[in-house]
Protein backbone atom coordinates (compact mmCIF):
# COMPACT_ATOMS: atom_id res chain seq x y z
CA UNK A 1 0.00 0.00 0.00
CA UNK A 2 1.56 3.32 -1.01
CA UNK A 3 1.59 6.24 1.65
CA UNK A 4 -1.37 7.30 2.18
CA UNK A 5 -0.29 10.99 1.91
CA UNK A 6 -0.17 10.79 -1.86
CA UNK A 7 -3.95 9.93 -1.90
CA UNK A 8 -4.62 13.27 -0.05
CA UNK A 9 -6.31 15.88 -2.72
CA UNK A 10 -4.29 19.79 -2.35
CA UNK A 11 -4.73 22.09 0.27
CA UNK A 12 -8.43 23.71 -0.53
CA UNK A 13 -9.64 21.20 -2.21
CA UNK A 14 -12.31 18.53 -0.58
CA UNK A 15 -11.59 15.20 1.07
CA UNK A 16 -15.34 14.13 0.71
CA UNK A 17 -18.11 16.21 -0.42
CA UNK A 18 -21.67 14.95 0.09
CA UNK A 19 -23.95 17.23 -2.46
CA UNK A 20 -27.74 17.53 -2.00
CA UNK A 21 -28.23 14.43 -0.72
CA UNK A 22 -31.24 12.87 0.19
CA UNK A 23 -30.76 9.45 2.67
CA UNK A 24 -34.39 7.35 2.79
CA UNK A 25 -35.13 4.66 5.28
CA UNK A 26 -38.36 2.81 3.30
CA UNK A 27 -40.23 5.79 2.52
CA UNK A 28 -39.15 7.66 5.16
CA UNK A 29 -36.81 10.53 4.12
CA UNK A 30 -34.65 10.65 7.27
CA UNK A 31 -32.49 13.29 5.40
CA UNK A 32 -33.12 15.84 3.12
CA UNK A 33 -30.56 17.66 0.70
CA UNK A 34 -27.79 17.49 2.37
CA UNK A 35 -24.26 19.34 0.70
CA UNK A 36 -21.51 18.93 3.41
CA UNK A 37 -17.85 19.82 2.11
CA UNK A 38 -15.32 18.37 4.23
CA UNK A 39 -12.14 19.70 4.43
CA UNK A 40 -8.52 17.64 4.51
CA UNK A 41 -6.93 16.66 7.83
CA UNK A 42 -9.28 18.00 9.87
CA UNK A 43 -11.78 17.18 12.39
CA UNK A 44 -15.25 18.09 11.64
CA UNK A 45 -18.11 17.50 14.07
CA UNK A 46 -21.86 16.27 13.02
CA UNK A 47 -24.06 17.52 16.10
CA UNK A 48 -27.59 17.80 16.34
CA UNK A 49 -30.38 16.11 18.49
CA UNK A 50 -31.04 12.81 18.61
CA UNK A 51 -32.70 11.75 15.70
CA UNK A 52 -31.70 14.11 13.45
CA UNK A 53 -29.64 11.80 10.94
CA UNK A 54 -26.20 12.64 12.44
CA UNK A 55 -25.30 9.07 12.35
CA UNK A 56 -27.12 8.62 9.08
CA UNK A 57 -25.16 11.09 6.86
CA UNK A 58 -21.65 9.65 8.54
CA UNK A 59 -23.14 6.34 7.97
CA UNK A 60 -23.53 7.48 3.56
CA UNK A 61 -19.70 8.74 3.65
CA UNK A 62 -18.30 4.81 3.57
CA UNK A 63 -21.46 3.17 2.28
CA UNK A 64 -21.98 1.87 5.55
CA UNK A 65 -25.94 2.43 5.19
CA UNK A 66 -25.87 -0.71 2.24
CA UNK A 67 -26.92 -3.48 5.36
CA UNK A 68 -29.53 -1.77 6.54
CA UNK A 69 -32.32 -2.69 4.38
CA UNK A 70 -34.52 -0.31 2.94
CA UNK A 71 -32.20 2.31 3.08
CA UNK A 72 -31.52 4.34 0.27
CA UNK A 73 -29.40 7.60 -0.82
CA UNK A 74 -29.85 9.70 -3.40
CA UNK A 75 -28.07 12.56 -4.55
CA UNK A 76 -24.25 11.73 -4.52
CA UNK A 77 -20.97 11.51 -2.61
CA UNK A 78 -17.85 13.22 -4.26
CA UNK A 79 -14.79 11.75 -2.93
CA UNK A 80 -11.99 11.83 -5.80
CA UNK A 81 -13.58 13.12 -8.21
CA UNK A 82 -16.09 9.68 -8.14
CA UNK A 83 -19.57 9.27 -6.76
CA UNK A 84 -18.82 6.42 -4.53
CA UNK A 85 -22.98 5.89 -4.92
CA UNK A 86 -22.20 5.54 -8.91
CA UNK A 87 -23.59 1.87 -9.88
CA UNK A 88 -19.77 0.98 -10.63
CA UNK A 89 -18.37 1.76 -7.40
CA UNK A 90 -17.25 -1.14 -5.61
CA UNK A 91 -18.33 -0.52 -1.79
CA UNK A 92 -15.53 -2.65 -0.23
CA UNK A 93 -12.92 -0.62 -2.00
CA UNK A 94 -14.71 2.80 -0.76
CA UNK A 95 -14.23 0.89 3.14
CA UNK A 96 -10.65 0.39 2.20
CA UNK A 97 -9.95 4.12 2.10
CA UNK A 98 -12.99 5.66 4.48
CA UNK A 99 -12.68 3.60 8.01
CA UNK A 100 -14.99 3.96 11.06
CA UNK A 101 -15.40 3.73 14.73
CA UNK A 102 -18.49 2.98 15.97
CA UNK A 103 -20.62 4.47 19.17
CA UNK A 104 -19.82 0.74 21.29
CA UNK A 105 -16.18 -0.34 20.74
CA UNK A 106 -16.57 -3.81 18.77
CA UNK A 107 -13.45 -5.31 19.18
CA UNK A 108 -13.02 -8.73 17.27
CA UNK A 109 -13.10 -11.67 19.64
CA UNK A 110 -10.00 -11.78 18.50
CA UNK A 111 -6.25 -11.12 20.26
CA UNK A 112 -5.31 -7.57 20.30
CA UNK A 113 -2.86 -8.44 17.79
CA UNK A 114 -5.12 -10.24 15.35
CA UNK A 115 -7.91 -7.11 15.65
CA UNK A 116 -4.73 -4.57 14.49
CA UNK A 117 -3.67 -7.11 11.76
CA UNK A 118 -6.69 -8.71 10.55
CA UNK A 119 -7.90 -5.90 8.46
CA UNK A 120 -4.45 -5.47 6.67
CA UNK A 121 -3.71 -9.03 5.84
CA UNK A 122 -7.31 -9.30 4.35
CA UNK A 123 -6.68 -5.82 2.39
CA UNK A 124 -3.18 -7.79 1.09
CA UNK A 125 -0.51 -6.00 3.17
CA UNK A 126 2.64 -8.19 2.98
CA UNK A 127 5.29 -6.10 5.30
CA UNK A 128 6.12 -6.88 8.75
CA UNK A 129 2.67 -7.70 10.28
CA UNK A 130 4.36 -7.50 13.80
CA UNK A 131 5.95 -3.49 12.57
CA UNK A 132 2.54 -2.38 11.42
CA UNK A 133 0.58 -3.78 14.23
CA UNK A 134 3.37 -1.66 16.95
CA UNK A 135 3.35 1.37 14.81
CA UNK A 136 -0.06 1.34 14.69
CA UNK A 137 -0.94 0.71 18.29
CA UNK A 138 1.58 3.58 18.75
CA UNK A 139 -0.04 5.74 16.72
CA UNK A 140 -3.67 4.73 18.73
CA UNK A 141 -2.04 5.88 21.89
CA UNK A 142 -2.18 2.23 23.56
CA UNK A 143 0.86 0.15 22.49
CA UNK A 144 2.60 0.96 26.08
CA UNK A 145 -0.64 -0.53 27.45
CA UNK A 146 -0.45 -3.57 25.91
CA UNK A 147 2.62 -4.35 24.26
CA UNK A 148 2.70 -7.12 26.91
CA UNK A 149 -0.14 -8.85 26.05
CA UNK A 150 -0.56 -8.58 22.54
CA UNK A 151 -2.07 -12.29 22.60
CA UNK A 152 -4.47 -11.66 25.05
CA UNK A 153 -8.42 -11.45 23.69
CA UNK A 154 -9.02 -7.57 23.14
CA UNK A 155 -12.64 -8.26 25.28
CA UNK A 156 -10.14 -8.59 28.42
CA UNK A 157 -9.59 -4.69 27.69
CA UNK A 158 -11.30 -2.03 29.24
CA UNK A 159 -13.91 0.45 27.08
CA UNK A 160 -11.73 2.90 26.76
CA UNK A 161 -8.92 0.71 25.87
CA UNK A 162 -11.25 -0.66 23.57
CA UNK A 163 -11.81 1.94 21.44
CA UNK A 164 -8.14 3.10 21.14
CA UNK A 165 -7.86 -0.56 19.87
CA UNK A 166 -10.68 0.25 17.33
CA UNK A 167 -9.22 3.34 15.97
CA UNK A 168 -5.84 1.20 15.55
CA UNK A 169 -7.80 -1.25 13.63
CA UNK A 170 -9.28 1.39 11.72
CA UNK A 171 -5.58 3.24 10.94
CA UNK A 172 -4.16 -0.63 10.14
CA UNK A 173 -5.70 -0.51 6.78
CA UNK A 174 -4.26 2.47 5.97
CA UNK A 175 -7.29 4.87 5.22
CA UNK A 176 -7.99 8.76 4.28
CA UNK A 177 -10.96 9.75 6.16
CA UNK A 178 -11.64 8.20 9.60
CA UNK A 179 -15.61 8.28 10.27
CA UNK A 180 -16.62 8.14 14.69
CA UNK A 181 -19.66 7.69 15.45
CA UNK A 182 -19.91 8.67 18.88
CA UNK A 183 -16.75 7.10 19.81
CA UNK A 184 -16.65 8.60 23.27
CA UNK A 185 -20.50 7.65 24.76
CA UNK A 186 -19.69 4.52 26.23
CA UNK A 187 -16.89 5.70 27.86
CA UNK A 188 -15.71 7.96 31.22
CA UNK A 189 -14.84 11.44 30.96
CA UNK A 190 -11.04 9.87 31.11
CA UNK A 191 -11.61 8.04 28.71
CA UNK A 192 -12.99 10.57 26.89
CA UNK A 193 -9.85 13.24 26.72
CA UNK A 194 -7.79 10.40 26.19
CA UNK A 195 -9.73 9.68 22.92
CA UNK A 196 -10.23 13.17 21.92
CA UNK A 197 -6.19 14.11 22.17
CA UNK A 198 -5.70 10.81 20.02
CA UNK A 199 -8.21 12.75 17.52
CA UNK A 200 -6.57 15.92 17.48
CA UNK A 201 -2.70 14.01 16.90
CA UNK A 202 -4.41 11.69 13.70
CA UNK A 203 -5.98 15.03 12.29
CA UNK A 204 -1.81 16.11 10.98
CA UNK A 205 -2.14 12.83 9.06
CA UNK A 206 -6.12 12.32 8.42
CA UNK A 207 -9.08 13.63 8.30
CA UNK A 208 -11.87 12.84 10.66
CA UNK A 209 -15.37 13.28 10.70
CA UNK A 210 -17.21 12.65 14.44
CA UNK A 211 -20.88 12.22 15.37
CA UNK A 212 -21.05 13.96 18.86
CA UNK A 213 -24.02 14.29 21.36
CA UNK A 214 -21.75 16.60 23.44
CA UNK A 215 -21.55 19.49 22.58
CA UNK A 216 -18.41 20.31 24.42
CA UNK A 217 -16.55 17.68 22.99
CA UNK A 218 -17.72 18.79 19.79
CA UNK A 219 -16.20 22.77 20.93
CA UNK A 220 -13.09 20.96 22.45
CA UNK A 221 -12.31 19.06 19.75
CA UNK A 222 -13.04 20.33 16.02
CA UNK A 223 -12.30 22.22 13.76
CA UNK A 224 -15.49 22.62 11.85
CA UNK A 225 -18.83 21.75 12.98
CA UNK A 226 -22.02 20.95 11.16
CA UNK A 227 -25.24 21.09 13.25
CA UNK A 228 -28.28 19.31 12.10
CA UNK A 229 -32.16 19.39 13.37
CA UNK A 230 -35.18 18.16 12.11
CA UNK A 231 -37.33 19.52 9.74
CA UNK A 232 -41.33 19.66 10.98
CA UNK A 233 -41.72 16.50 8.46
CA UNK A 234 -39.39 14.90 11.14
CA UNK A 235 -36.60 14.95 8.01
CA UNK A 236 -32.67 15.74 9.35
CA UNK A 237 -31.28 18.95 7.42
CA UNK A 238 -28.70 20.61 7.98
CA UNK A 239 -28.82 24.19 9.40
CA UNK A 240 -25.66 25.47 9.54
CA UNK A 241 -22.09 24.35 8.73
CA UNK A 242 -18.63 26.58 9.51
CA UNK A 243 -15.57 26.66 11.74
CA UNK A 244 -15.77 25.22 14.83
CA UNK A 245 -15.21 28.78 16.94
CA UNK A 246 -17.19 30.99 15.00
CA UNK A 247 -20.50 28.25 14.94
CA UNK A 248 -20.10 27.98 19.10
CA UNK A 249 -19.58 32.36 19.46
CA UNK A 250 -21.38 33.62 16.68
CA UNK A 251 -23.88 31.09 15.00
CA UNK A 252 -26.26 32.84 12.08
CA UNK A 253 -29.02 30.89 12.62
CA UNK A 254 -31.37 30.67 15.38
CA UNK A 255 -31.93 27.08 15.65
CA UNK A 256 -28.70 26.89 16.01
CA UNK A 257 -28.15 29.15 19.02
CA UNK A 258 -30.98 27.78 20.66
CA UNK A 259 -29.37 24.17 20.21
CA UNK A 260 -26.12 25.31 21.40
CA UNK A 261 -27.38 27.61 24.68
CA UNK A 262 -29.39 24.52 25.59
CA UNK A 263 -32.84 25.70 24.63
CA UNK A 264 -33.68 22.54 22.33
CA UNK A 265 -32.79 19.66 22.88
CA UNK B 1 -48.17 -11.36 50.56
CA UNK B 2 -48.36 -7.92 49.18
CA UNK B 3 -51.67 -7.62 50.58
CA UNK B 4 -50.68 -8.33 53.99
CA UNK B 5 -47.36 -5.77 52.95
CA UNK B 6 -49.67 -3.26 52.64
CA UNK B 7 -52.37 -3.55 55.34
CA UNK B 8 -49.58 -3.79 57.48
CA UNK B 9 -48.23 -0.43 56.11
CA UNK B 10 -51.74 1.44 56.70
CA UNK B 11 -52.15 -0.32 59.77
CA UNK B 12 -48.51 1.28 60.73
CA UNK B 13 -47.82 -1.51 63.41
CA UNK B 14 -43.99 -1.56 65.10
CA UNK B 15 -41.59 -1.27 61.66
CA UNK B 16 -39.71 -4.15 63.54
CA UNK B 17 -42.80 -6.44 63.14
CA UNK B 18 -42.69 -5.54 59.21
CA UNK B 19 -39.50 -6.11 58.61
CA UNK B 20 -39.74 -9.33 59.61
CA UNK B 21 -38.91 -12.60 57.34
CA UNK B 22 -42.00 -14.11 56.10
CA UNK B 23 -42.96 -16.92 55.09
CA UNK B 24 -44.83 -16.85 50.79
CA UNK B 25 -47.08 -19.88 49.94
CA UNK B 26 -46.86 -19.27 46.33
CA UNK B 27 -43.04 -18.45 45.77
CA UNK B 28 -41.82 -21.64 47.61
CA UNK B 29 -44.63 -23.81 45.68
CA UNK B 30 -43.63 -22.22 42.54
CA UNK B 31 -40.30 -22.97 43.33
CA UNK B 32 -40.39 -26.11 44.17
CA UNK B 33 -42.62 -27.17 41.15
CA UNK B 34 -39.61 -25.45 39.27
CA UNK B 35 -36.98 -27.43 40.79
CA UNK B 36 -39.23 -30.61 40.57
CA UNK B 37 -39.36 -30.33 36.78
CA UNK B 38 -36.17 -30.33 36.53
CA UNK B 39 -35.08 -32.90 38.70
CA UNK B 40 -37.61 -35.33 36.64
CA UNK B 41 -35.00 -35.37 34.14
CA UNK B 42 -32.09 -36.29 36.21
CA UNK B 43 -34.40 -38.47 37.84
CA UNK B 44 -34.97 -40.34 33.60
CA UNK B 45 -31.60 -40.44 33.32
CA UNK B 46 -30.50 -42.19 36.80
CA UNK B 47 -33.06 -44.97 35.76
CA UNK B 48 -32.08 -45.35 32.08
CA UNK B 49 -28.49 -45.65 33.30
CA UNK B 50 -29.15 -48.17 36.18
CA UNK B 51 -31.61 -50.06 34.13
CA UNK B 52 -29.03 -50.34 31.03
CA UNK B 53 -26.27 -51.19 33.35
CA UNK B 54 -28.16 -53.91 35.75
CA UNK B 55 -29.71 -55.72 32.48
CA UNK B 56 -25.66 -55.56 30.60
CA UNK B 57 -24.32 -56.86 33.85
CA UNK B 58 -26.74 -59.78 33.66
CA UNK B 59 -25.77 -60.02 30.13
CA UNK B 60 -22.03 -60.05 31.27
CA UNK B 61 -22.33 -62.62 33.39
CA UNK B 62 -23.80 -65.32 30.87
CA UNK B 63 -21.41 -67.99 30.39
CA UNK B 64 -19.00 -67.41 27.32
CA UNK B 65 -19.26 -64.10 27.25
CA UNK B 66 -16.65 -61.65 27.96
CA UNK B 67 -15.46 -58.09 28.05
CA UNK B 68 -12.24 -58.82 26.20
CA UNK B 69 -13.63 -60.76 23.58
CA UNK B 70 -17.04 -58.68 23.02
CA UNK B 71 -14.66 -55.86 22.30
CA UNK B 72 -12.28 -57.26 20.23
CA UNK B 73 -13.37 -60.17 17.83
CA UNK B 74 -15.47 -59.83 14.77
CA UNK B 75 -18.12 -61.88 15.14
CA UNK B 76 -21.72 -61.23 16.20
CA UNK B 77 -23.57 -64.82 16.54
CA UNK B 78 -25.20 -65.17 19.62
CA UNK B 79 -27.04 -68.32 19.13
CA UNK B 80 -23.31 -70.08 18.45
CA UNK B 81 -22.08 -67.96 21.30
CA UNK B 82 -19.80 -65.38 19.19
CA UNK B 83 -20.36 -62.14 21.15
CA UNK B 84 -18.35 -59.54 19.39
CA UNK B 85 -19.88 -56.27 19.16
CA UNK B 86 -16.94 -54.63 16.52
CA UNK B 87 -19.50 -55.76 13.24
CA UNK B 88 -22.04 -53.43 14.92
CA UNK B 89 -20.08 -50.34 16.28
CA UNK B 90 -18.28 -50.51 12.70
CA UNK B 91 -21.28 -50.52 11.13
CA UNK B 92 -22.59 -47.29 12.85
CA UNK B 93 -19.64 -45.68 12.76
CA UNK B 94 -19.53 -46.14 8.93
CA UNK B 95 -23.47 -45.34 8.48
CA UNK B 96 -22.16 -41.83 10.86
CA UNK B 97 -19.89 -40.73 8.94
CA UNK B 98 -21.68 -41.10 5.29
CA UNK B 99 -24.08 -39.20 7.43
CA UNK B 100 -21.62 -36.55 8.68
CA UNK B 101 -20.06 -35.91 5.45
CA UNK B 102 -23.37 -34.77 3.95
CA UNK B 103 -24.37 -32.96 7.11
CA UNK B 104 -22.18 -30.97 8.59
CA UNK B 105 -20.69 -29.51 5.31
CA UNK B 106 -23.94 -28.79 3.54
CA UNK B 107 -25.53 -27.95 7.13
CA UNK B 108 -22.96 -25.08 7.56
CA UNK B 109 -23.32 -23.93 4.37
CA UNK B 110 -26.88 -23.19 4.07
CA UNK B 111 -26.73 -22.03 7.30
CA UNK B 112 -23.94 -19.34 6.45
CA UNK B 113 -26.67 -18.91 2.88
CA UNK B 114 -29.68 -18.07 5.08
CA UNK B 115 -28.01 -15.86 7.92
CA UNK B 116 -25.04 -13.89 5.64
CA UNK B 117 -26.43 -13.72 2.01
CA UNK B 118 -30.67 -14.87 1.45
CA UNK B 119 -32.09 -11.82 1.10
CA UNK B 120 -35.05 -11.68 4.16
CA UNK B 121 -37.66 -12.73 2.05
CA UNK B 122 -36.25 -15.49 0.46
CA UNK B 123 -34.67 -16.44 4.47
CA UNK B 124 -38.49 -16.44 5.38
CA UNK B 125 -39.51 -18.77 2.72
CA UNK B 126 -36.74 -21.28 3.30
CA UNK B 127 -36.23 -21.80 6.64
CA UNK B 128 -39.67 -22.74 7.20
CA UNK B 129 -39.20 -25.53 4.59
CA UNK B 130 -35.80 -26.78 6.25
CA UNK B 131 -37.44 -26.96 9.00
CA UNK B 132 -40.43 -28.88 7.58
CA UNK B 133 -37.92 -31.00 5.96
CA UNK B 134 -36.45 -32.22 9.79
CA UNK B 135 -40.28 -32.93 10.71
CA UNK B 136 -40.30 -35.63 8.36
CA UNK B 137 -40.50 -39.33 9.56
CA UNK B 138 -37.58 -41.45 10.10
CA UNK B 139 -39.78 -44.10 8.27
CA UNK B 140 -40.00 -42.34 5.41
CA UNK B 141 -36.45 -41.60 5.06
CA UNK B 142 -36.04 -45.47 5.50
CA UNK B 143 -38.33 -46.37 2.32
CA UNK B 144 -36.37 -42.72 0.63
CA UNK B 145 -33.19 -44.71 0.78
CA UNK B 146 -34.62 -48.62 -0.35
CA UNK B 147 -36.29 -46.78 -3.01
CA UNK B 148 -34.62 -44.03 -4.27
CA UNK B 149 -30.89 -43.58 -3.05
CA UNK B 150 -30.21 -47.36 -3.76
CA UNK B 151 -31.21 -47.73 -6.97
CA UNK B 152 -29.29 -44.50 -7.59
CA UNK B 153 -26.15 -45.82 -6.45
CA UNK B 154 -26.64 -49.24 -8.18
CA UNK B 155 -26.94 -47.08 -11.23
CA UNK B 156 -24.04 -45.54 -10.72
CA UNK B 157 -21.64 -48.36 -9.48
CA UNK B 158 -23.65 -51.16 -10.74
CA UNK B 159 -26.03 -53.87 -9.74
CA UNK B 160 -23.25 -56.45 -8.70
CA UNK B 161 -21.34 -54.03 -6.58
CA UNK B 162 -24.22 -52.34 -4.99
CA UNK B 163 -26.19 -54.87 -2.38
CA UNK B 164 -29.65 -53.89 -2.27
CA UNK B 165 -28.85 -53.38 1.63
CA UNK B 166 -25.54 -50.94 2.26
CA UNK B 167 -24.68 -48.74 4.27
CA UNK B 168 -23.79 -46.05 2.15
CA UNK B 169 -27.32 -45.44 1.21
CA UNK B 170 -28.93 -45.36 4.46
CA UNK B 171 -25.66 -42.92 5.73
CA UNK B 172 -25.74 -40.79 2.67
CA UNK B 173 -30.18 -40.74 3.31
CA UNK B 174 -29.59 -40.14 7.48
CA UNK B 175 -27.06 -37.19 6.17
CA UNK B 176 -30.14 -35.28 4.22
CA UNK B 177 -32.59 -35.78 7.25
CA UNK B 178 -30.06 -34.57 9.71
CA UNK B 179 -28.61 -31.46 7.58
CA UNK B 180 -31.79 -29.50 8.36
CA UNK B 181 -31.06 -29.81 12.04
CA UNK B 182 -27.73 -28.97 11.82
CA UNK B 183 -28.29 -25.52 8.90
CA UNK B 184 -31.26 -24.39 11.37
CA UNK B 185 -29.24 -24.93 14.86
CA UNK B 186 -26.23 -23.57 12.93
CA UNK B 187 -27.96 -20.28 11.01
CA UNK B 188 -29.59 -19.35 14.69
CA UNK B 189 -25.56 -19.51 15.94
CA UNK B 190 -24.80 -17.63 13.08
CA UNK B 191 -27.60 -14.81 13.64
CA UNK B 192 -26.86 -14.41 16.95
CA UNK B 193 -23.66 -13.33 16.52
CA UNK B 194 -24.29 -9.31 16.92
CA UNK B 195 -24.07 -6.85 13.77
CA UNK B 196 -21.55 -4.77 15.50
CA UNK B 197 -19.47 -7.38 14.63
CA UNK B 198 -19.55 -7.86 11.39
CA UNK B 199 -19.84 -3.73 10.79
CA UNK B 200 -16.64 -3.96 12.34
CA UNK B 201 -15.41 -6.10 9.59
CA UNK B 202 -17.03 -4.27 6.71
CA UNK B 203 -14.99 -1.18 8.08
CA UNK B 204 -12.11 -2.06 7.41
CA UNK B 205 -12.95 -3.00 4.05
CA UNK B 206 -13.86 -7.00 4.52
CA UNK B 207 -15.90 -8.43 1.63
CA UNK B 208 -18.99 -10.47 2.45
CA UNK B 209 -17.37 -13.50 2.38
CA UNK B 210 -14.07 -12.92 4.43
CA UNK B 211 -16.68 -11.14 7.14
CA UNK B 212 -18.84 -14.15 7.29
CA UNK B 213 -16.07 -16.96 7.19
CA UNK B 214 -13.00 -15.43 9.37
CA UNK B 215 -15.26 -12.90 11.87
CA UNK B 216 -18.83 -14.09 12.44
CA UNK B 217 -18.25 -18.12 12.15
CA UNK B 218 -15.03 -17.83 15.00
CA UNK B 219 -17.59 -15.91 16.96
CA UNK B 220 -20.61 -18.44 16.79
CA UNK B 221 -18.53 -21.11 16.73
CA UNK B 222 -19.87 -22.81 20.04
CA UNK B 223 -23.06 -22.46 19.02
CA UNK B 224 -22.23 -24.47 15.88
CA UNK B 225 -20.28 -27.16 17.54
CA UNK B 226 -23.12 -27.78 19.48
CA UNK B 227 -25.36 -28.12 16.56
CA UNK B 228 -22.58 -30.62 15.14
CA UNK B 229 -22.78 -32.87 18.11
CA UNK B 230 -26.25 -33.31 18.13
CA UNK B 231 -26.31 -33.76 13.94
CA UNK B 232 -23.45 -36.47 15.30
CA UNK B 233 -25.96 -38.15 18.63
CA UNK B 234 -28.69 -37.81 16.26
CA UNK B 235 -26.55 -40.21 13.37
CA UNK B 236 -25.49 -42.50 16.22
CA UNK B 237 -28.76 -43.14 17.32
CA UNK B 238 -30.75 -42.92 14.29
CA UNK B 239 -32.78 -46.53 13.74
CA UNK B 240 -35.53 -46.15 11.34
CA UNK B 241 -33.52 -45.66 8.18
CA UNK B 242 -30.31 -48.12 9.24
CA UNK B 243 -33.00 -50.79 10.11
CA UNK B 244 -34.79 -50.54 6.79
CA UNK B 245 -31.80 -49.54 4.33
CA UNK B 246 -28.65 -50.96 6.36
CA UNK B 247 -29.48 -54.93 6.09
CA UNK B 248 -30.11 -56.96 8.73
CA UNK B 249 -27.53 -59.25 9.96
CA UNK B 250 -24.34 -58.17 11.47
CA UNK B 251 -21.33 -58.08 9.23
CA UNK B 252 -17.93 -56.75 10.02
CA UNK B 253 -17.17 -55.44 6.81
CA UNK B 254 -15.52 -51.55 5.88
CA UNK B 255 -17.20 -52.08 2.30
CA UNK B 256 -19.83 -49.56 2.11
CA UNK B 257 -21.66 -50.98 -0.63
CA UNK B 258 -22.43 -54.26 1.59
CA UNK B 259 -25.21 -54.57 3.86
CA UNK B 260 -24.31 -54.65 7.75
CA UNK B 261 -26.12 -53.75 10.97
CA UNK B 262 -25.89 -51.19 12.81
CA UNK B 263 -25.91 -51.22 16.88
CA UNK B 264 -29.73 -49.56 16.39
CA UNK B 265 -30.48 -51.75 13.86
CA UNK B 266 -29.54 -54.60 15.54
CA UNK B 267 -31.53 -53.90 18.87
CA UNK B 268 -34.99 -53.13 17.09
CA UNK B 269 -34.83 -55.73 15.31
CA UNK B 270 -34.24 -58.27 18.71
CA UNK B 271 -36.38 -56.11 20.70
CA UNK B 272 -39.36 -56.44 18.60
CA UNK B 273 -38.66 -60.36 18.20
CA UNK B 274 -40.03 -63.05 19.55
CA UNK B 275 -36.74 -63.97 21.65
CA UNK B 276 -37.70 -64.41 25.19
CA UNK B 277 -37.02 -62.70 28.52
CA UNK B 278 -33.57 -63.47 29.69
CA UNK B 279 -31.74 -64.78 27.04
CA UNK B 280 -28.53 -64.13 26.51
CA UNK B 281 -29.92 -62.99 22.98
CA UNK B 282 -32.04 -60.29 24.82
CA UNK B 283 -29.68 -59.04 27.31
CA UNK B 284 -26.93 -58.37 24.55
CA UNK B 285 -29.38 -55.43 23.71
CA UNK B 286 -28.57 -53.95 27.53
CA UNK B 287 -24.99 -54.02 26.84
CA UNK B 288 -25.32 -52.59 23.20
CA UNK B 289 -27.43 -49.66 23.74
CA UNK B 290 -25.14 -49.13 27.26
CA UNK B 291 -22.18 -49.30 25.10
CA UNK B 292 -24.21 -46.76 22.78
CA UNK B 293 -25.12 -44.38 25.71
CA UNK B 294 -21.24 -44.27 26.51
CA UNK B 295 -20.05 -43.79 22.86
CA UNK B 296 -22.81 -40.39 22.40
CA UNK B 297 -21.33 -39.22 25.84
CA UNK B 298 -17.84 -39.46 24.46
CA UNK B 299 -18.45 -37.41 21.58
CA UNK B 300 -20.28 -34.82 23.60
CA UNK B 301 -17.71 -34.43 26.49
CA UNK B 302 -15.04 -33.96 23.03
CA UNK B 303 -16.79 -31.35 21.12
CA UNK B 304 -17.57 -29.45 24.33
CA UNK B 305 -14.13 -29.53 25.04
CA UNK B 306 -13.03 -28.36 21.08
CA UNK B 307 -16.04 -25.60 21.43
CA UNK B 308 -14.08 -24.39 24.63
CA UNK B 309 -10.83 -24.13 23.50
CA UNK B 310 -11.65 -22.48 20.07
CA UNK B 311 -14.71 -20.56 20.36
CA UNK B 312 -14.45 -16.66 20.36
CA UNK B 313 -16.66 -15.19 23.53
CA UNK B 314 -18.25 -11.81 22.19
CA UNK B 315 -19.36 -10.71 25.33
Amino acid sequence: MENQMNHQPQDGQFAIQASHMDIYYGNFRAVKDCSLEVLPRKITAIIGPSGCGKSTVLRAFNRMNDFIPGCRVEGGILFHGQNIYAPDVDPVQVRKLIGMVFQKPNPFPKSIYENVAWGARINGYTGNMDDLVEETLVKAALWDEVKDNLKKSALALSGGQQQRLCIARALAVKPEIILMDEPCSALDPIATLKIEDLMRELSSNYTIIIVTHNMQQAARASDYTAFFTMDPDRSGIMVEYGETSQLFTRPRDQRTEDYITGRFG
Amino acid sequence: MTSIARENLFKAPSRMEFLKKRFRKLEFGIQAFLFFCGFVSILTTIGIVFELGKESLLFFQTPGVNLVEFFTTTTWQPSIGQYGVLPLVTSTLMTSTFAMLIALPLGLAAAIYLSEYADPKVRKVLKPILEILAGIPTVVYGYFALTFMTPLLRGIFGQQTVQIYNTLSAGLVMGIMILPLVASMSEDALRAVPRALREAAYGVGATKLETSIQVVLPAALSGIVAAFIIGISRAVGETMIVAVAAGAGPKFTFNPFEGAETMTGYIARISGGDLSYDTPDYNSIFAIGLLLFVITLGLNIISRTISRRFREVYE
